[in-house]
């Protein structure tokens, strides 16, 4: 990938991360859109006596133990991670990206008490989060989504943070300053936006991750509920039925694994393009 | 600072199972139960105290080794706990071992053949890892190796009363669906710490006074590099607690997720809320070990002080 070919070409391709993630992350969001409008099946229609099919013209990966077609449940399921992935990853950027650029404006103390309470926060993985929540209210989506996206703060605080400190002693700051802007109108249009290219990698990597703890949440029950598909929970309804139809314990892990992949990919290329001084290191 | 952070995690611990949910008495006793028993039960269970003198009782407990006993079992929480840790422990360990000797392995094969073949076939491997859910490659190694070639049970651990080698074979596959992703990220680490530290100009001293490129890998280039991976190790520890939680309950083992987890079932609030105190304070107390290890590796910290 080096001389002049690679060059001329246009970026993309001289970040082959970047392209393979572009293109597995749009096939996950369009099977999420795609299964808004159709689905080959409905994912709800029970047919016991279809149960376990192996795949076949109708039912093109076959059909679980209660008849529905895997295929539908897959796209569904798609939906129901995108979802659970957008809303969890706001959450953490809309509230750690204020309280980071709090932090980097204010110094001292009030600095001091959000990067504790970040340190604090780490120590909760999203999971266990997730089953302190469940305890408390019964298992829902709902409580996934929070999970996640309180795990998603302290990420994203630190992240903003360590960034804005870096502008805030940059010279236009001091021109703004002098410009007579306050404090909150310096973080909000000269910082935010210099540090959002390192904030949009971020995002796209802890999407990975949300999608991961959603699958997992799911899987142990406290997430999604049946009947809404989600591939956290086919796999746990597989896992009942290794011996007669190992096939479905399949599907559903490669459609989160390759969603995964595409967002990390997706993330590091994203950050090669934004910061080239990193990628000759790589 | 430490002990700030168990401090600040035991209070939300306590505040968000006790003072928040409804009753614990109520719910032992069904919908049905009379409010005179409920109150009873409350009484007995001491729930009618005022918060912060339950809050005291419990930390002052927990420092005597004192758990209480199980709303759902009536059986001390202690035992409970010693009988899950007696799973989840070897387990952590056997998962952070393969871990490290997987990551180091593949970390610096990538950095020696750095942009070569075996550098690509490491980040693939590491990307690939690290996108696997281990839950889901756990049902893999089942499927594989439990349903296909029937090396190894399905699930369920015949205790370490059965002798140690049944014990620890129960725990083989739980260990690598646990240590394939944390080993896939400490790769990256590794690769990354070793091929900045090889930039170094004491590396390239090294080199010119003759020493092999193995000889200057092994042991310039490991030692140096070992700091920011140490750091990633403590940081990665929490997530493998959270991921024993979860590979647990694909074996059935009846580590201390599967206690947590069939407590939340049981609605048993103390047992849940001090076995996660219990995983917190791990989570803590290794963050801080290694925070000891660093003056360990690296005199010049020692110095600085």
């Amino acid at each position: 990938m080096s001389g002049l070919a690679g060059h001329s070409r246009p970026s993309v391709f001289r970040h082959p991360s970047l392209a393979v993630g572009a293109a597995l992350t749009a096939l996950f969001v369009l099977a999420a859109a795609l299964s808004l409008v159709w689905a080959p099946h409905s994912p709800f229609d029970i047919d016991v006596p279809h149960k376990l099919a192996a795949p076949s013209a109708a039912h093109w990966l076959g059909t679980d133990a209660f008849g529905r077609d895997v295929a539908s449940l897959l796209l569904v399921g798609a939906q129901n991670s995108l979802l659970v992935g957008v809303v969890a990853v706001a959450i953490g950027l809309i509230i750690g990206a204020a309280l980071g650029l709090l932090a980097a404006a204010m110094g001292g103390f009030p600095e001091d008490l959000v990067m504790r309470l970040a340190d604090f926060a780490f120590a909760f993985p999203a999971v266990l989060s997730a089953i302190l929540l469940a305890a408390l209210f019964g298992p829902s989506v709902l409580d996934a989504i929070l999970a996640i996206g309180v795990f998603n703060v302290p990420v994203f605080a630190r992240v903003t943070r360590a960034a804005a400190r870096g502008v805030w002693t940059r010279d236009f700051i001091l021109a703004a300053r002098a410009a007579g802007s306050g404090t909150l109108r310096i973080s909000l249009e000269h910082i935010l936006p210099n540090i959002l290219p390192g904030l949009t990698v971020q995002a796209t990597i802890q999407f990975a991750t949300a999608v991961l703890a959603e699958a997992a949440l799911s899987y142990l029950g406290l997430g999604t509920q049946p009947p809404q598909p989600s591939w956290g929970r086919m796999l746990n309804d597989a896992q009942t039925l290794m011996f007669q139809a190992p096939q479905l314990a399949v599907y559903p892990g490669l459609a989160i694994a390759l969603a995964v992949l595409g967002l990390n990919l997706l993330g590091d290329g994203l950050n090669d393009l934004l910061d080239p001084r990193l990628a000759r290191t790589r | 600072m430490f002990l700030a952070t168990l401090i600040g995690a035991s209070v939300v611990i306590f505040v968000v199972l006790e003072v928040l949910p409804g009753n614990a008495a109520q719910t032992m006793l069904g919908p049905d139960a009379t409010p005179q028993t409920v109150a009873a039960l409350a009484h007995k269970l001491g729930l009618d105290r005022p918060p912060v003198e339950r809050y005291v009782s419990w930390i002052a407990g927990l420092a005597h080794g004192d758990f209480g006993l199980s709303y759902a079992y009536g059986t001390p929480i202690a035992d409970l706990i010693e009988n899950g840790l007696a799973v989840s422990l070897p387990l952590a360990l056997l998962a952070m071992l393969l871990t490290t000797a997987l990551a180091l392995g593949l970390g610096i094969l990538a950095a020696a053949h750095h942009r070569r073949l075996g550098d690509l076939g490491a980040m693939t491997l590491s990307q690939v890892g690290i996108a696997v859910p281990n839950f889901w490659l756990a049902i893999l190694l089942i499927l594989f190796f439990a349903v296909r070639l029937r090396w190894f049970a399905a699930g369920g651990f015949p205790g370490w009363d059965a002798g140690v080698g049944p014990a620890l074979k129960a725990l083989v596959l739980p260990a690598v669906a646990l240590a394939a992703v944390q080993a896939a990220i400490l790769t990256r680490v590794i690769r990354a710490a070793v091929l900045d530290v090889m930039r170094e100009d004491f590396v390239r001293t090294a080199r010119a006074k003759g020493l092999s490129r193995a000889a200057v890998l092994w042991r310039h280039v490991l030692r140096n590099a070992l700091i920011p991976v140490v750091t990633i190790m403590g940081l990665q520890f929490a997530n493998l607690v959270a991921g024993t939680v979860v590979v647990e309950n694909v074996f059935y083992l009846p580590g201390l997720g599967r206690l947590v987890f069939q407590s939340i079932a049981n609605r048993d609030g103390v047992v849940v809320r001090d076995a996660i105190m219990l995983l917190v304070v791990m989570v803590v107390a290794v963050n801080f070990l290694i925070d000891i290890l660093y003056l360990v590796i690296d005199p010049r910290l020692r110095a600085r002080r």
